[in-house]
């Protein structure tokens, strides 16, 4: 069995860790000045509301590459950030936006 | 620490029963993705330590995903590598946003935090942290579990069995990801500014991905959007 790639494996953890290490050992909250603690409240709905729509907007083409795509799964994550909003239950809206989802693949597929 | 914009709640145990539900929604997401990896990585030329191993030191999909069609068409480590540093510096923001939540934390206890702070952990646990108003590390271990055991372990079974299951987006199982991020920022924007960044970061991007690539314009609008955020908040001022 080859292990050759575990090599490679620690370089890319070595290039991903200090993304995610640095500003954790930066000043605290309250060593902080205003206007950066409000920035970074406001981080978290736009970086996951981005996420969110660049992982429904494009999708993989044939050749791998990332292309503008139209499809159901907008219906989808709609109906789970409307139900979420509404009931406040994550897991229902995942779940709703599933279904939806594999069925209507099911359906269009058929 | 707590935040004075959170509404708190009495109840911890309720919000961390809702974390670990939303935590399973992506842990199956996870395995399905797993196994598929774990396939792709198979016939890649990966053995299932090189696979398993990858999954347990980077632990970003995305990143991983595409190390293996690199190395599948015979790329360079560097490429890799310098690839892996685009897709994943996201994660500076997400340090960066949990960091006065976490401050408080041992350093060795935030190193290894910093380890398993994906996507997902970041998004369940920054949701929960507001919704109680304050840190939970017992909530964010139970949000970076799920995920950071799920991934390598269905990853060695991808490896060894993957091409017996069913492709996953067949079963819809794609659709989590962007629907259990798009309901989190939904929990998160409880204020106009919130939303206001919520809302632009959504716009970046998408606007981005089409003149960009995704890759590169989830991380601007995740910069940039805030910034929004901060104008509506410094319109609703009063004037002096």
């Amino acid at each position: 069995m080859t292990v050759q790639l575990v090599g490679l494996a620690l370089l890319m953890a070595a290039v991903t860790y200090p993304f995610r290490a640095l500003p954790l050992f930066a000043p605290t909250k309250d060593r902080l000045p205003a206007i950066v603690q409000r920035y970074l409240r406001l981080v978290g709905p736009a970086i996951l509301a981005a996420l969110a729509a660049g992982n429904t907007a494009f999708a993989e083409d044939a050749a791998g590459h990332n292309v503008f795509h139209v499809g159901i799964e907008w219906i989808a994550v709609a109906l789970a950030v409307a139900l979420i909003a509404w009931r406040g239950n994550v897991f229902f809206g995942i779940v709703a936006a599933v279904v939806m989802v594999a069925v209507g693949r099911a359906v269009m597929g058929a | 620490m707590t935040d004075p914009s959170a509404t708190p709640i009495p109840d911890i145990t309720a919000a961390r029963r809702d974390l670990v539900l939303a935590a399973l929604g992506f842990a199956v997401s996870g395995a399905g993705f797993g196994l598929v990896y774990g396939l792709a990585a198979r016939e890649a030329g990966f053995s299932v330590i090189e696979a398993t191993s990858m999954s347990v030191f980077v632990l970003a999909g995305a990143a991983q995903f595409a190390a293996v069609g690199l190395v599948a068409h015979g790329a360079g480590w560097p490429a890799i590598v310098v690839l892996t540093a685009l897709l994943n510096a996201r994660h500076l923001l997400y340090s960066a946003a949990m960091a006065p939540w976490l401050g408080g934390r041992s350093r060795l206890e935030r190193a290894a935090m910093a380890h398993v702070l994906t996507d997902e952990t970041f998004a369940l646990s920054l949701a929960h942290f507001q919704r109680i108003g304050r840190a939970d590390v017992v909530g964010f271990w139970l949000a970076a579990g799920f995920d950071s055991i799920s991934w390598p372990v269905f990853t060695a079974l991808g490896v060894i069995g993957g091409q017996l299951i069913p492709d996953p987006a067949q079963l819809g199982l794609d659709v989590v990801f962007p629907a259990a991020m798009g309901g989190l920022a939904v929990k998160l924007a409880t204020d106009r500014p919130a939303i206001a960044a919520a809302i632009a970061g959504a716009a970046l991007a998408v606007v981005g991905g089409i003149l960009v690539g995704p890759a590169v314009s989830i991380v601007v609008g995740g910069f940039l959007a805030p910034i929004a955020g901060l104008l509506i908040e410094r319109k609703g001022e009063p004037a002096r």
